[in-house]
């Protein structure tokens, strides 16, 4: 009995290592081998997906954090009334990632035609700057357009993988 | 006169001064109307559009990808191509469908090919059309099935005596090709089939894309009947490292003159034919093509020497210029390209104005007399949007850091075409022996950069004090020291093209294989925010995609200009306002 449980132990922690290293090893090829680590450990489908799954798990990283921007966006609306036009633009950029990208990205990648995926992710990176560049310098978003460009180029790097 | 007849013709006065003064303006208001009736597209989304084209192929919304089945069949041009009909960005994608009898004027129809069965309800997708012997046109095409799996399916027309062939029925026996685990298909990675030709057994073969890992493959199906398809156990062609080869194209030339040949063709008695094939690169999102042979017994396609089907070998456009088809045009007797233009735009700025995607103007395609590359030109039919309003120069000199405007013509929506020469070849510069990337060169080396001879060319879309302008200009290098040979480069630059930051303004070049002791000659299609440029009479073709925000509609100005060292002759440069057509 005991030989038994110590065997499944024994298995269960080599399927986990091997398991744990196909993260690492594919995040080894993106610009940002801790966020992409820490993105995919952090969801339980990361352990056993594929790249294609690694691809789609961080497109919906990028969904939240578009709905998280959102929501930031919307409450300084009320607390930074002067900075209404960047605001405006920035809503309109956010929203073109959720209603526009991420569906593109994950239809193609879910379809085997992965470089619509790539456009998509490329463009998610290239709204959270032009947002940024609204305010001129003096962003209260930064530390989440940084987020998003970021987390741009890694998702990038994995379904460039997929071409 | 009395005080009456005074005070009447007076009045009358007044009153027809009146009258004509109304008669004036309600003309005037008639052609501002008019005006702006004819320049914002009534069907398109929202009213500002100052980058819809006027005579490029585009739907009146909504996101366009690869051409598709492009065919004629009883004196009509058919065109399907992949469309959203749900937004602005790639997905839900079905065959929409025009017809032409110029490919030039396009007349819609309801979309062709749309999810309908298991074989093709998740997606309908790139594919070509086959002309049978008995006249008949059928489409190949990739449908995506229930486990989102790449799959062949056949669609014929319901009734062929509709000459627009609007709707089409597709076979119970669909699909006919699919990845399993007997032939190890990659299930997302097995797509978009050529048109069919025949062989000398009398089977069809066709290719479809496909990869393993690394290696890029087109794989090749025969029939008999073109239902029943048999997987050869041997790809057409294949490379390692190069990646997914997407929309493969696989079609005879001739090796001497400018016909097309179609694609069974066996050629002429006594008359000499090559192979081209061509990919698409997903790994670069560029077209690629070889020439060489077809071995009928093997069915292999051989590259001539020089010839690598990777990313090494020549590009259809130097520019954005992706998914390209060809077809025969049995009517005049011409093979004619189709290739997507996507845009340089932000999403965003696609969701905003409502469209993304166009094609380029179709170009007649065919072997140069050196056998080593394809002569692309725009097909005639598109001259004949050429107005009267015609701006001719002849003989005349650029001098060094000059700038030439032309005149007279609508400059967002024109047709140029300019021939140099050049006088002293010897004060070239003598080209870096690391610089063998042309689109490299370009980059670093902006027109503020001179150069023995270059750069000259033209600035289009540019406005008025040139805070904006995309430049098309030749370089010409020697290639060594002491050296009677030179180098030909030709860029597309659309660094300065607009004050808007969130735009793609890469730099394209290319070179051209010319010889410069022979007036260059460059050509342009500016089409609002697309421009197509050719150099040497079709040797090198770029495309490239630019959003102004001064340089439109007439506030859009054209010039020829000389920054290089050495003076330039215009030998001569005619420049056409271009009539707007039917583009969708």
């Amino acid at each position: 009995m005991m030989m038994m449980m110590m065997m499944k132990v024994m298995m269960m922690v080599t399927v986990m290592v091997s398991e744990g290293s196909i993260i690492e090893q594919t995040c080894k090829e993106t610009p940002d081998f801790n966020l992409c680590v820490s993105l995919l450990n952090s969801d339980p489908r990361g352990s056993s997906a594929d790249t294609s799954g690694l691809a789609l798990i961080l497109i919906d990283k990028i969904k939240g954090l578009t709905t998280k921007t959102l929501n930031e966006i919307n409450g300084l609306y009320k607390k930074r009334p002067e900075l209404k036009r960047a605001l405006d633009e920035c809503s309109r950029r956010y929203k073109t990632i959720l209603n526009a990208d991420v569906p593109e990205a994950i239809e193609a990648i879910s379809k085997g035609v992965p470089k619509f995926g790539e456009d998509g992710v490329i463009d998610a990176g290239v709204e959270a700057s032009v947002c940024e560049g609204g305010f001129k310098g003096k962003s209260p978003l930064t530390s989440l357009t940084k987020s998003m460009q970021k987390i741009s180029n890694v998702t990038r790097a994995i379904v460039r993988m997929l071409l | 006169m009395t005080k009456e007849v005074c005070s009447n013709i007076g009045l009358w006065l007044l009153l027809t001064l009146l009258i004509g003064n109304y008669v004036v303006n309600l003309e005037a208001s008639h052609h501002v109307y008019k005006r702006l009736t004819q320049s914002t597209n009534t069907k398109s989304p929202s009213v500002n559009q100052p980058y819809r084209t006027g005579f490029h192929f585009q739907p009146p919304k909504n996101w366009m990808n690869d051409p598709n089945g492009p065919m004629i069949y009883k004196g009509i041009y058919h065109l399907f191509y992949q469309w959203n009909p749900k937004g602005a960005v790639w997905g839900n994608i079905v065959w929409a469908h025009s017809t032409s009898t110029d490919l030039i004027n396009w007349d819609p129809h309801p979309p062709a090919i749309f999810p309908s069965a298991p074989f093709d309800i998740n997606g309908c997708w790139s594919g070509s059309a086959t002309i049978l012997p008995n006249g008949k046109p059928v489409i190949l095409y990739t449908g995506i099935d229930p486990k989102n799996q790449q799959v062949q399916n056949i669609a014929e027309p319901k009734n062929l005596s509709d000459p627009y062939l609007r709707e089409w029925k597709k076979s119970p026996l669909n699909p006919l090709m699919a990845p399993d685990a007997v032939n190890g298909i990659n299930a997302s990675s097995f797509r978009d089939p050529t048109t069919a030709w025949l062989g000398q057994d009398k089977k069809w073969r066709v290719i479809i894309g496909s990869k393993i890992h690394r290696r890029g493959l087109a794989i090749t199906y025969t029939s008999k009947d073109f239902l029943k398809w048999e997987k050869s156990p041997e790809p057409l062609h294949y490379d390692d490292g190069s990646g997914m080869w997407e929309c493969p194209d696989f079609f005879p030339v001739t090796r001497f003159g400018s016909n097309g040949v179609e694609t069974s063709s066996f050629g002429e008695p006594n008359e000499i034919l090559k192979h081209v094939l061509k990919i698409s690169l997903d790994d670069t999102k560029h077209d690629y093509y070889t020439i060489g042979t077809y071995d009928r017994v093997k069915d292999k396609f051989v590259p001539d020497n020089g010839f690598k089907m990777d990313g090494t070998a020549p590009r259809y456009d130097y520019g954005k210029y992706y998914a390209s088809k060809t077809f025969f045009d049995s009517a005049k007797n011409r093979r004619i390209l189709w290739g997507w233009t996507n845009e340089s735009s932000s999403v965003e700025d696609d969701v905003e104005k409502g469209w993304s995607g166009i094609q380029t103007i179709p170009r007649k395609i065919w072997l140069d007399r050196s056998g080593k590359q394809l002569i692309q030109w725009p097909v005639r039919e598109v001259e004949r949007l050429r107005t009267k309003q015609v701006k001719n120069l002849r003989n005349k000199v650029l001098k060094s850091g000059s700038r030439l405007e032309v005149y007279g013509v609508t400059a967002a929506q024109a047709d140029v075409e300019v021939l140099f020469k050049v006088r002293d070849l010897e004060k070239a510069d003598v080209i870096e022996p690391s610089w063998t990337d042309p689109q490299l060169i370009c980059s670093k080396m902006n027109v503020s950069i001179k150069s023995g001879l270059g750069p000259f060319g033209l600035m289009v879309l540019a406005s008025k004090n040139l805070e904006e302008y995309t430049s098309v200009y030749f370089r010409i290098f020697k290639a060594r020291q002491n050296s009677n040979k030179y180098v030909v480069l030709m860029c597309s630059d659309q660094s300065r093209s607009s004050l808007k930051e969130d735009n793609d303004k890469t730099t394209y070049g290319a070179f051209v294989d010319i010889n410069p002791h022979q007036p260059l000659s460059l050509r342009a299609l500016i089409d609002h925010s697309v421009v197509e440029s050719f150099g040497g009479k079709g040797r090198a073709c770029i495309t490239s995609r630019v959003y102004p925000k001064l340089a439109i509609g007439k506030s859009s100005h054209l010039f020829a200009f000389n920054y290089g060292y050495q003076s330039v002759d215009v030998l001569n440069l005619n420049a056409w306002s271009m009539n707007s057509a039917q583009i969708s």
